[in-house]
């Protein structure tokens, strides 16, 4: 058993070296990673053009085609590329109010996530969902918008995997501000106990909502958490997603083989506010944080280890525009829900 | 589904041992059911919900959980969506407080969330009521705020035949559904119990529809609505006042959701007047939801104004007479049917 020492990085811990002397995964691996954060943070930057395009004047929340509260993910993608790398779609992932990474990450129907945002009747849940309520039965993918509360689904479902005798897995995300509520904990427990192949990823951004992560946390690092409950527990610094998909092997690898659950802490950014509306004035760091951006960073490692050219970038971002506009599209032409249909679905 | 309400071989059972049988039966028939919760192994069910599961089923379908209800409803919800058929306890109603998220916000919500391409076939069964001064913690019913929250059908048999058609039905079907026994249905030998807990039940596969009311007794004066213990309450009434000349029909709710709307009203077009028995709290509940069924289609049903037999809006005291007092007992319901039988 391994557990993280705090975030000073001494010896004999296992927070994971940023750069430097780890094994780099295979160059198609590397391009593929690259390519999912970008994809993620092309979508997200779409999300973010059409929410606000028509809140005004002023802004209101409720108003134009994507409406209601809008939690997106940019800084976020090195967790869900590199833990979704390991993934196929028939393991589980359940995310949290900010989930967009994760789905895209796991393969989620671009289309049908898209018009579940802008509420249409073709989207996941037919418009009665919304961004933080996806449902995708075809890629075991959801979320909820509860902190900590989509802990215990994943823990089910990974039950399921294990009783049909399937190697097949759950990967349960939340935010550092949720290891302090009691569904983390039981969830921890119970998994550790019963030995189910659960992953449990915990995404630091620093901050829950406007709180630091230092007035709410008692212990320097969540993954020490994990030694409560006797399981591996791995701290990712430098939000490095080559980082977070070498713990993340070794944590699948040892919930498809029987050994149980881990978990992973990564310490992430969050680029944007908590919602879109967040003027973010409690935050000191905010002028830095464009500066920390993991994309460019990585796609600078790739250009320099001659795994990218300015070719292979252009057409990426392009690859990933065509998608994403395409899924947009896509949710703009389809119909909006029957009002008269409103009280449907409540029953099977 | 099959409706068996045709004769069918029978024998004398307690509420506890023809739920167990109906779990029992589905658990055979679908290896995909499973029974999980707080001493339901070894012990069998604090209130005997289990008795005799773990030996014929042993303890991988039949599972003790650590004392850790968001836990592992959450992973029954979990295993639900994947295509099992969990049967989750939650040893008291009470108890809801420490996991209601995992009940109401998820269990509750992801059909209707994910526009019906998700579904979460799970029973949800859970000991309420009061009568043995169990104080305040440990006597609710509560059955009227699961009904109150969209998206679990809320099952409350009060008979040992409908407990076993109930759960059947139950685990069958691809909602979650709650499945409510009242400690006092249950004849269970360590608590005072009515004698109907102890009653014919059909041998074999049996399943009542969830949605449909009961007429417990058929009567022409006056319509007794109510569910659970207090329909044994309610009948004890109604045999008392038959021989001075007040014929009571009691209609077993037996299912808070759906709710049979139409027998109330079918039983109220009848007599003209109405008590309804509960024993959840008084205010914003079951009874209150009897009345608006009547009160939206035709008030002129009513002949006399209705009346409310339900605890009081005061948590269910410790001391026994002061338990009493505040339950929907034999002698509140009597006064209520004089109430709105003499002019």
């Amino acid at each position: 058993m391994t557990t993280s020492a705090p975030a000073s990085g001494t010896a004999a811990t296992a927070t994971t070296p940023q750069t430097g002397e780890r094994h780099r995964p295979e160059p198609s691996v590397r391009a593929r990673l690259f390519e999912t954060m970008v994809l993620c943070r092309t979508y997200e930057e779409a999300i973010l053009r059409e929410y606000h395009t028509d809140k005004g004047p002023g802004f209101d929340i409720g108003k134009g085609l994507v409406p209601g509260e809008m939690h997106l993910s940019a800084g976020q993608e090195p967790v869900a590329a590199g833990l979704c790398a390991h993934l196929t779609t028939a393991d589980a992932v359940t995310a949290t109010h900010r989930p967009h990474h994760l789905a895209i990450a796991h393969g989620i129907d671009l289309h049908k996530m898209t018009a579940e945002i802008f509420g249409r009747e073709t989207g996941l849940g037919r418009g009665r969902g919304g961004h933080m309520h996806l449902f995708d039965p075809a890629t075991h993918f959801s979320c909820s918008g509860i902190i900590a509360e989509g802990f215990p689904p994943a823990l089910g479902q990974a039950f399921a995997f294990q009783r049909a005798g399937t190697d097949r897995i759950a990967v349960a995300v939340t935010g550092e501000g949720a290891a302090n509520q009691g569904a983390f904990h039981e969830s921890l427990n119970l998994a550790a106990l019963w030995s189910l192949p659960v992953v449990f990823v915990v995404e630091d951004n620093d901050w829950a909502i406007s709180v630091p992560r230092a007035a709410s946390t008692a212990v320097p690092s969540n993954a020490d958490r994990a030694a409560a409950y006797g399981i591996p527990g791995h701290r990712v610094e430098g939000n490095d997603v080559e980082a977070v998909y070498a713990v993340g092997a070794e944590a699948v690898a040892r919930a498809r083989t029987g050994g149980g659950p881990s978990l992973i802490e990564v310490h992430t950014l969050r680029m944007w506010g908590h919602f879109e509306g967040d003027a973010q004035g409690y935050r000191p760091e905010l002028a830095e944080v464009s500066d920390r951006d993991p994309i460019p960073r990585y796609e600078q490692q790739l250009r320099e280890d001659g795994l990218l050219g300015d070719a292979d970038v252009t057409a990426i971002r392009d690859r990933a525009t065509a998608a994403v506009e395409e899924a947009v599209t896509f949710a703009k032409n389809s119909p909006t829900p029957d009002p008269a249909a409103a009280t449907d679905y409540v029953f099977a | 589904m099959t409706i068996m309400e045709a004769p069918q071989a029978t024998r004398r059972l307690t509420t506890s041992k023809a739920m167990v049988e109906a779990i029992a039966q589905e658990m055979e028939r679908d290896p995909s059911v499973f029974y999980m919760g707080e001493d339901v192994g070894a012990y069998g069910g604090i209130f005997s919900s289990t008795t005799g599961l773990l030996e014929q089923f042993g303890p991988q379908r039949i599972i003790d959980t650590p004392i850790s209800e968001t836990a592992f409803i959450g992973l029954g919800i979990g295993s639900a969506v994947e295509g099992m058929r969990p049967i989750v306890e939650l040893m008291f109603s009470d108890f809801m407080g420490v996991c209601l998220d995992q009940i109401y916000n998820h269990m509750a919500k992801i059909h209707f969330e994910s526009g019906g391409n998700v579904k979460v076939p799970m029973v949800l069964t859970m000991a309420a009521g009061g009568g043995y001064s169990d104080g305040a913690q440990h006597s609710q019913c509560l059955w009227g705020t699961f009904a109150h929250l969209p998206g679990m059908k809320v099952v409350v048999p009060s008979s040992p035949a409908d407990a076993k058609g109930l759960m059947t039905a139950a685990i069958r079907d691809d909602n979650p559904v709650v499945y409510v026994f009242h400690k006092g249905v249950m004849g269970l030998p360590w608590m005072v119990k009515n004698p109907r807990t102890l009653d014919e039940v059909p041998e074999g596969e049996y399943v009542v529809p969830i949605g449909r009311a009961r007429v417990a007794r058929e009567g022409s004066d006056v319509t007794v609505v109510t569910l659970s213990l207090s329909v044994h309450h309610a009948l004890d009434v109604a045999e008392k006042l038959a021989p001075q000349g007040i014929d009571v029909e009691v209609i077993d709710l037996r299912s808070l959701v759906p709710l049979d709307r139409e027998a109330i009203l079918t039983s109220i077009g009848k007599t003209g007047r109405l008590v309804v028995v509960d024993e959840d709290y008084l205010s914003y509940g079951v009874s209150g939801e009897v009345i608006a069924t009547i009160a939206e289609v035709d008030p002129g049903l009513l002949v006399m104004p209705a009346q409310r037999v339900a605890v009081p809006d005061v948590p269910i005291p410790y001391a026994h007479d002061l338990e009493y007092a505040v339950l929907p007992r034999q002698d509140r319901i009597e006064r209520a049917i004089h109430a709105v039988t003499t002019r």
